[in-house]
């Protein structure tokens, strides 16, 4: 008797990932590869100006150009299309999507052509003579909220987005405050630290801009929308309600998506014009951000302002931390920008067992491109708060950080934990995360490497952050579309699987990861599945990738679509071998009996009998295909612990990184590799915040950081060679036990490389410096100039 | 993005070259590596009506020693400056340079001719050209042209080169004794201060020093009161020290930006310059001759 070779579980194993090969090889489809008959292309006239009012556009030049099929100015515009719909619960100014009367931002959409070709569009666009009544702008956050210079929105006084939301010790759900507890605990201080913190604006800079193609069949009545976004679903719902469709009669489809980081879950004006335009004209148009573009028409990430007080006792015990928190939101709310800042407030417990917190939050519109999630979300700037805080903790107290923060820590036996602001922790063991990361750093020994370097006058210095992060987005009660994911798994006639996931992978790699589930549930090669997403035509649902959400809550619900298929399956596979159900085990691509490894069908058998049953076995419908929607109980909350170690020229100031030490407890994992991979990106891109990356406006309200020439992404030469340590708590949310691990890397590396260079400076008396780390401001920390 | 409209040529030799460019009476621009002028071009700060291209002229690039001096052809693209076996061993600081240039990208594409025409304020070539004493060789209409590297650089991107006159080459003699040391700006790579630094040292003693500056005014320029501290100096590191401090001295407009303000550009030109004055001091050590001159070179392309 011959067997097959017995098939390699696959969960837990570092499988290379399936889609490099066709993204490597340049042979993957993104929006700019969708070409249509007839297609017309569009190109926006953008304000250059931060903000005035539009007395005269004159398209006449425009429109009288060969090749040009229409012009519309923002008044025209919103004769087809409604203001722009947000996804949070704040009250909101009517955006527009193109401006009628107001320009509130540089890069803000004054008027739309639509031509033959780009080049056409483009000529065309310089053609437009837009005449500005020039207004002050509003750049700076505090000023703005005394409504200085001006007030951006009228409906909005002194500019407050959001004039203040409460969190914490003492707030009750109708958001009546009570301070008596957190007033105690500053009372009962020893010590107290206070800082006003900045952390900086961002530009998301995916490497594929954003892109759309719509087309609006006339003939059928329906809108079909390539978009390169990370959530087609939640495209469809609004590009259906802003078109007067049905969500029947749109189909969204995601195609390749080079990179999101958060900046592509927003729905654009681009798409909703794109899709109103060709309803409009009944042609197919197409729009392709260029670079500059996405640094004005992209969302923005971070751009909030703490306040931190912190409230201890000498032997490092925190009795309360005061967080006042102010969120430079731009010029207008996009789908989520009032609830990025809100994920600052729910995380300011961190890692501690902080017996009092007040957190409020206030945003602020200036005139400035809005923000929305970027890469960790709110998430990052809470952790940054609380991890520097607690490090000038250390530092007065004379302690090592890593001492005052295993004094503060929630104890693994605590957990489910509620902290003060009202998250739930899942499950945790900080201590140990802590030190994993000082067992692998040598955190004793670099400190005495650190010593020897300073007695020869080099100026070196380490830093430690801890994290906690809220992943896996969330019960339904969390998010306005819903927190589920849906799953379906078809076992084809010939045996392969077809699984369809409403999680939207842009580089996340669940390609891959899904189809290790899969092929192990069901004991077949990962050849034989596939894993289709981002087409509504095809994903019947979904809600999207975000919020470090697509393997805890959409692997979820795949695993639980194939265990629905699977036990279909066996009474199929029992009928066939007359053995009861619960005898079968699905191995090496075969359906055997137990104990009786003769007795077996192969995957394909079953399949092909499935689908001809002839005689249907009782109780059964014909076929193998299942679905199910996941609605987690809860979020997910992963940790762990960063160190860095930096030296910094004491001629220039500039920071070079020497070590970076990563502990990520992200509960099981799937794929090793991966999650290494989204780490590594992780840690780029918060090295990056801490080190190089900084959205700067001018007085003026002009982006001075408008191209790559002036707006610094982190290069591999920047980098040390990450050293990554895992730690695993699984999390009693799922049954993977999987937390998610997309945005971690952006957590604990921002702090703890801006605490290296603190403690590299400390022989200068410095006790924080803002973000960025530029190297002047270091240099004249260096050179008793003013940081 | 999208430039304006524009014709383009290819021209085959540097008298068509020369050719296309008259007759274009002003509207055409050459275009060799495209990293300078393409992204002008993108933002429509440049409109050039047509562009020629002169990247595959027949010997306009490529390096070759000639009776005891250096010629590198204008076309010759930084990543070949920076590979080339000749400049690695005769005179290092420009293979040096050209490997701080940018990224491998706009190495293997932007040129030494190019960059010395754009003329940007904070490129790297400049200050090696300064220091090295170059001669830039330039043809048009009316024929051949030599001019100074000392007198090439007059403004911001202004250089001495009439509309119709096209590099050919840079000539030097090779001095191992050199060095470039560079403050780069984070997002282009660009110099915040770029200072390279020629010795030409006999008997323990600089004979002579040439000091070139970048990014921190409107143009390269030549660091004299350094040149002049050092001269007659003893090879030590007190020296350098010593003439170093006075880099900042006579440096009227200095440029500021977000990247750098004024006062911490200032402060950093007499740091670049030490360190320029250091690594061409350990070269000077290192090899027994500061200027070495040597036979004419059969190796290497022709182009005039
Ligand atoms: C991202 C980026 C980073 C960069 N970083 C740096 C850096 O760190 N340091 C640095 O020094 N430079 C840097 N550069 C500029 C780069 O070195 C350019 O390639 C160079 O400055 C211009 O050379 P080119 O061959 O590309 O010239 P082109 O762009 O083709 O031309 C530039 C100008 O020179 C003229 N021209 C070209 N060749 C000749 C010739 N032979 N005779 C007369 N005129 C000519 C053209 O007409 C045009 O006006 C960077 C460029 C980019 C895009």
């Amino acid at each position: 008797m011959t067997t097959t070779p017995i098939l390699p579980k696959l969960v837990g194993q570092r499988v290379k990932r399936r889609e490099d090969p066709r993204l490597i090889q340049g042979r993957a489809t993104y929006v700019d590869d969708v070409t249509l008959p007839g297609m017309q292309h569009l190109f926006f006239k953008r304000s250059d100006i931060a903000h005035g009012r539009i007395r005269r556009i004159d398209a006449s030049a425009a429109q009288a150009m060969e090749g040009v099929e229409a012009v519309f100015t923002g008044a025209e515009i919103a004769e087809l299309l409604g203001p722009m719909p947000i996804g949070t619960p704040y009250s909101s100014p009517a955006h527009r999507a193109v401006a009628v009367d107001v320009v509130r931002y540089v890069g803000d959409p004054v008027a739309v052509v639509v031509a033959r070709d780009r080049y056409v569009a483009r000529d065309a666009a310089d053609a437009i003579v837009v005449d500005y009544e020039p207004l002050p702008a509003v750049v700076d956050p505090e000023l703005a909220m005394k409504g200085q210079p001006t007030v951006i929105h009228p409906e909005f006084p002194n500019n407050l987005a959001v004039a203040l939301v409460p969190s914490g010790t003492g707030v009750d759900a109708a958001g009546k405050v009570d301070d008596s507890a957190i007033d105690k605990a500053f009372a009962a201080a020893e010590v107290v630290i206070s800082q006003r913190m900045v952390n900086q604006r961002l530009a998301p800079c995916a490497i594929e801009p954003r892109g759309v193609v719509a087309h609006y069949e006339l003939g059928k009545g329906s809108m079909t929308i390539w978009s390169s976004t990370q959530n087609p679903h939640i495209l469809r719902t609004f590009i259906a309600a802003l078109n007067g469709l049905g969500q029947d009669q749109v189909r969204a489809i995601a195609p390749e998506v080079g990179g999101g980081f958060g900046s592509k879950i927003n729905i654009y004006a681009e798409d909703y014009v794109a899709s109103a335009i060709s309803k409009r004209l009944g042609v197919p148009v197409k729009w392709i951000e260029d670079r500059s573009e996405a640094f004005v028409a992209t969302t923005h990430g971070r751009d909030i302002l703490g306040y931190v007080d912190l409230a201890a006792k000498r032997d490092g015990t925190v009795l309360g931390l005061k967080l006042r928190l102010i969120a430079d939101v731009g010029a207008y709310n996009m789908l989520l920008t009032a609830a990025i800042p809100t994920l600052t407030l729910l995380m300011a417990n961190a890692t501690y067992r902080i017996p009092a917190v007040r957190a409020t939050l206030t945003e602020v519109f200036t005139n400035k491109t809005p923000t929305d999630a970027y890469r960790g979300a709110g998430r990052p700037e809470a952790t940054y708060f609380v991890e520097r805080a607690m490090d000038m903790l250390a530092q007065e107290l004379k302690m090592d950080p890593a001492d005052v923060r295993r004094r503060n820590f929630i104890q693994p036996h605590e957990f489910p934990f509620t902290t003060q602001t009202g998250a739930v922790y899942d499950s945790g063991d900080y201590e140990k995360a802590l030190n994993t990361a000082l067992e692998a750093a040598g955190w004793d020994r670099l400190k005495a490497e650190r010593d020897a370097a300073r007695a020869q006058g080099r100026l070196v210095g380490l830093g430690l952050s801890m994290y906690v992060e809220v992943c896996g987005l969330g019960p339904s009660s969390s998010l306005p579309t819903g927190g589920w994911e849906h799953g379906q798994v078809t076992i084809e006639r010939d045996g392969r699987i077809s699984a369809t996931t409403g999680a939207s992978p842009h580089g996340q790699g669940n390609e891959t990861t899904f189809a290790q589930m899969l092929a192990d549930q069901f004991g077949v090669p990962i050849e034989h599945v596939t894993i289709h997403h981002g087409d509504t035509a095809v994903v019947k649902q979904g809600v999207g990738t975000f919020g470090s959400r697509s393997q805890a809550v959409g692997g979820t619900a795949l695993h639980m679509a194939g265990g629905k298929v699977k036990t279909k399956m066996a009474r199929f596979a029992a009928a066939l071998l007359e053995a009861h159900e619960a005898d079968l085990v699905f191995e090496n691509g075969r359906i055997a009996v137990k104990g009786a490894p003769a007795s077996a069908k192969s995957f394909a058998e079953v399949a092909a009998f499935a689908y001809v049953p002839v005689p249907l076995p009782e109780g059964l419908e014909p076929g193998l295909s299942e679905e199910a929607f996941f609605e987690p109980a809860n979020n997910t909350y992963p940790f762990g612990c960063h160190i860095s170690m930096i030296e910094i020229d004491r001629d220039t100031g500039e920071p070079t990184l020497l070590k970076l030490v990563a502990v990520d407890d992200a509960g099981n994992l799937i794929n090793p590799l991966i999650v290494e991979g989204q780490i590594h990106g992780g840690l780029a891109q918060g090295i990056g915040q801490a080190l190089v990356e900084e959205v700067v406006y001018g007085e003026d309200g002009q982006l001075l950081t408008g191209s790559f020439m002036d707006y610094a992404l982190p290069r591999a030469t920047d980098f040390p060679r990450f050293e990554l340590h895992g730690c695993v708590t699984p999390t009693p949310v799922n049954p993977l036990g999987a937390k998610g691990v997309g945005e971690a890397g952006t957590l604990g590396s921002t702090p703890c490389v801006v605490a290296a260079a603190v403690d590299a400076l400390s022989g200068f008396g410095v006790r924080h410096i803002d973000l960025m780390l530029r190297p002047e401001k270091l240099w004249r920390i260096i050179h008793g100039g003013q940081a | 993005m999208i430039p304006t409209p524009f014709d383009y040529a290819r021209a085959t030799s540097l008298d068509d070259a020369v050719a296309k460019l008259k007759a274009s009476g002003g509207r055409a621009k050459l275009i060799a590596g495209g990293h300078s002028l393409v992204p002008l071009m993108k933002f429509r700060l440049s409109e050039p009506a047509a562009l020629i291209d002169i990247a595959r002229i027949p010997g306009l690039s490529g390096i070759r020693e000639q009776e005891g001096r250096i010629h590198i052809g204008a076309g010759t693209v930084h990543h070949d400056v920076a590979s080339s076996a000749l400049l690695r061993d005769k005179c290092p600081v420009v293979a040096d340079t050209a490997a701080q240039i940018g990224d491998p990208q706009v190495r293997h594409r932007g040129t030494l001719g190019g960059s010395l025409a754009h003329a940007d304020p904070a490129a790297d070539y400049p200050a090696v050209v300064l220091a090295l004493d170059a001669d830039i060789h330039l043809k048009g209409p009316k024929g051949w042209r030599v001019v100074k590297a000392s007198d090439f650089f007059k403004d911001l991107f202004t250089v001495d080169m009439e509309a119709d006159e096209i590099i050919v080459s840079v000539q030097f003699a090779p001095v191992r004794a050199a060095a470039y040391a560079k403050l780069h700006q984070r997002a282009s790579r660009y110099a915040i201060v770029g200072v390279a630094a020629a010795l030409d040292v006999s008997g323990g003693r600089v004979e002579s020093a040439r000091v070139g500056l970048t990014g921190a005014g409107s143009h390269a320029t030549r660091l004299t009161a350094v040149e002049q501290a050092l001269a007659g100096q003893p090879l030590t590191p007190a020296a350098i020290g010593a003439a170093a401090e006075r880099a900042g001295a006579g440096l009227t407009h200095v440029n500021a930006d977000i990247h750098a303000s004024e006062d911490y550009r200032r402060a950093m030109v007499p740091v670049f310059t030490r360190r320029a004055l250091e690594g061409a001091l350990r070269r000077a050590t290192a090899s027994t001759a500061g200027r070495q001159r040597s036979g004419p070179s059969s190796s290497g392309t022709r182009w005039r």
